[in-house]
């Protein structure tokens, strides 16, 4: 679905990401790990275009992501990011409705069933009866499960979430971590999550990237890729890695 | 669950229904009281002189500023996630003001100059703003508002320096322009506003779903499908030329594109498909009363409209600002 070639970002005159290559297919999880400032963030804004890629390539279901407009990038990947505060008192509902802009018309009111489908994805966030509440009044866990309502409301086949656990509570966590993971086995969607949990990453990626010093150091099946030696390198901490005994998937314990 | 639309649209067109009563219950208000009480029945000729070349190009005047002013406000405080903002505090106003000087002072013959310099300055005031506040990574709000005032505080002085070369005669008609006065009004002003005023609330009111994205925050419009750049240029364009207009026809009526707006939004949200029509109607509401009380309290004698707007409207600003 996202093919990445080769890209390079510069911010003014410094490079914040080196020749960086991935592909996300179908269906596909992909976590990006890293230490703060390795560029992960920067990685996830140049995937939607809005980060302007000096070198390489970005080809979108095939076509260089450059070809398409802001309404039909809009229609393909939904953003998940930390989200800034707004003065004006906005509903829930209407904030998830801005995730239907790109479909029908941008200039008049939503349909039946733009609405009927924000209603459906509150309801999936466990957010019912939350319509009417407003933005500025929810806890942090609140409103983060408002930004992933309304990154499905968009109904877009790609995801990318920057750090969407932070302010969750470990019962919304697992419900977030299990919508997304659904809707990627089922609707045919794929994500791309920035995190630092290197447990959840090893537990609910296909794929993991770990950057350091703005290019990917190793990439692959997260198993391949959190072995002590990376993750000496990119984090400076020893860890004791052996596995989940329900899952088999890579464990991994920071050693103090 | 099963949800209908039409909930919304019901309360919306009741809403809109109701401030156009307002709106004509204010004109109809404004017709009978003056100086001169008008019946509606029997009108000497002089009576009727008053109304139709006097009383009525300033009310429908007085609503098509109040209307210009109350959307380019409502449109401004959305595109900068400012509820406080006003073309005023961007230096749109000062710009036009100091247009409409420049006319004043060197082409006062050609009937036309005020309206353009004003909007020509008007312009040039907004692109310096936008100009100052744009940097390599895009436009930073703050930096937005403190280069509206930074451009505001330069253009006032350059106005006070050019009242120096005003004559006497001409110092009393500019200084109350300068705070707002509708007793200039001429028809001709009045359809020039009219035009401007429907073509600007179309124009604005066909940005309204994308300036909802960019209340939320740009970086989220962009994210969502809104190309923040031209709905920014679009909205940034028309409203300053709303304001442009308003200035030259009536000077500065302040708080109109501050107080109103908030109003609407107290009382329906802050949906902008909403918020602009409504506030354009309820704005022209605003002056034409305030106008209104300029022309009857001290009756002969008037007081500038934007003396009035200025006292119902900064008790209220300070409250907003504490209640913020």
């Amino acid at each position: 679905m996202l093919e990445i070639k080769n890209i390079s970002i510069n911010y003014g005159d410094s490079q914040i990401l080196r020749d960086v290559s991935f592909t996300l297919e179908t269906g596909e999880i992909i976590a990006i790990l890293g230490a703060n400032g390795a560029g992960k963030t920067t990685l996830l804004r140049a995937l939607n275009n809005t980060l302007p890629v000096e070198n390489g390539e970005i080809f979108l279901d095939e076509e260089q992501i450059n070809e398409y407009s802001r309404r039909q990038i809009a229609q393909r990947i939904a953003v998940i990011a930390q989200e800034n505060e707004t003065k004006f008192p906005i509903t829930v509902l209407e904030f998830v409705l801005a995730g239907r802009f790109a479909h029908g018309n941008a200039f008049g009111w939503e349909s039946e069933s733009d609405i009927q489908i924000a209603f459906d994805c509150l309801q999936l966030c466990d957010l019912e009866n939350y319509e009417n509440r407003l933005m500025n009044e929810l806890s942090g866990g609140e409103r983060q499960r408002v930004l992933l309502a309304r990154a499905f409301a968009t109904q877009a086949r790609i995801l990318l979430l920057d750090e969407p656990t932070n302010n969750l509570d470990l019962s919304h966590q697992a419900l977030l971590l299990k919508l997304v993971k659904k809707r990627c086995k089922t609707c045919e969607s794929s994500a791309i999550v920035i995190t630092h949990d290197l447990n959840l990453a090893s537990e609910f990626a296909d794929k993991v990237l770990l950057l350091k010093d703005r290019k990917i150091i190793s990439q692959g099946k997260p198993a391949e890729v959190l072995t002590e030696e990376n993750l000496q390198k990119v984090f400076g901490v020893k860890v004791l890695l052996d596995r989940n005994p329900l899952t088999e998937n890579v464990r991994i314990t920071t050693i103090f | 669950m099963k949800v209908h639309s039409s909930h919304f649209k019901i309360q919306s067109i009741r809403f809109g229904v109701g401030l156009l009563f307002l709106l004509l219950i204010s004109i109809f208000l404004a017709v009978l009281l003056g100086s001169e009480n008008l019946s509606f029945f029997e009108l000497t000729e002089s009576q009727s002189a008053i109304l139709y070349e006097v009383r009525l190009p300033r009310i429908l005047l007085g609503a098509c500023v109040g209307a210009s002013l109350a959307i380019a406000g409502a449109s401004l405080q959305t595109l900068l996630r400012n509820p406080l903002a006003e073309p005023y505090l961007l230096g749109v106003s000062n710009g036009a003001a100091l247009g409409t000087m420049l006319a004043f002072v060197f082409f006062e013959s050609f009937e036309f100059s005020r309206p353009i310099m004003a909007f020509v300055g008007a312009g040039l005031a907004t692109f310096t703003v936008y100009q100052m506040a744009k940097s390599r990574v895009g436009m930073n709000v703050e930096r937005l508002i403190l280069s509206g005032v930074i451009v505001t505080t330069f253009l006032s002085s350059i106005i006070i320096l050019l009242t120096s070369l005003l004559d006497a005669t001409k110092l009393r008609s500019f200084t109350f322009w300068l705070l707002g006065d509708l007793s200039q009004a001429t028809s001709s002003g009045f359809y020039l506003s009219l035009i401007a005023v429907i073509i600007g609330t179309i124009i604005l009111a066909s940005q309204a779903r994308a300036l909802n994205l960019m209340m939320i925050g740009e970086r989220d419009a962009f994210d969502f499908g809104v190309e923040i750049e031209k709905t920014r240029l679009i909205v940034f364009a028309t409203a300053s030329g709303l304001v442009g207009l308003s200035v030259a026809a009536s000077g500065s009526v302040g708080f109109v594109g501050l107080i109103v707006p908030h109003l609407v939004r107290l009382a329906i949200g802050s949906d902008n498909r909403n918020v602009l029509p409504f506030s354009a109607a309820f704005g022209a509401s605003f002056v034409v009363i305030a106008d209104t009380i300029a022309r009857t309290v001290i009756a002969p004698r008037e007081l500038p409209v934007g003396a009035i707007t200025a006292l119902i409207g900064c008790p209220l600003f300070i409250y907003l600002l504490r209640k913020n």
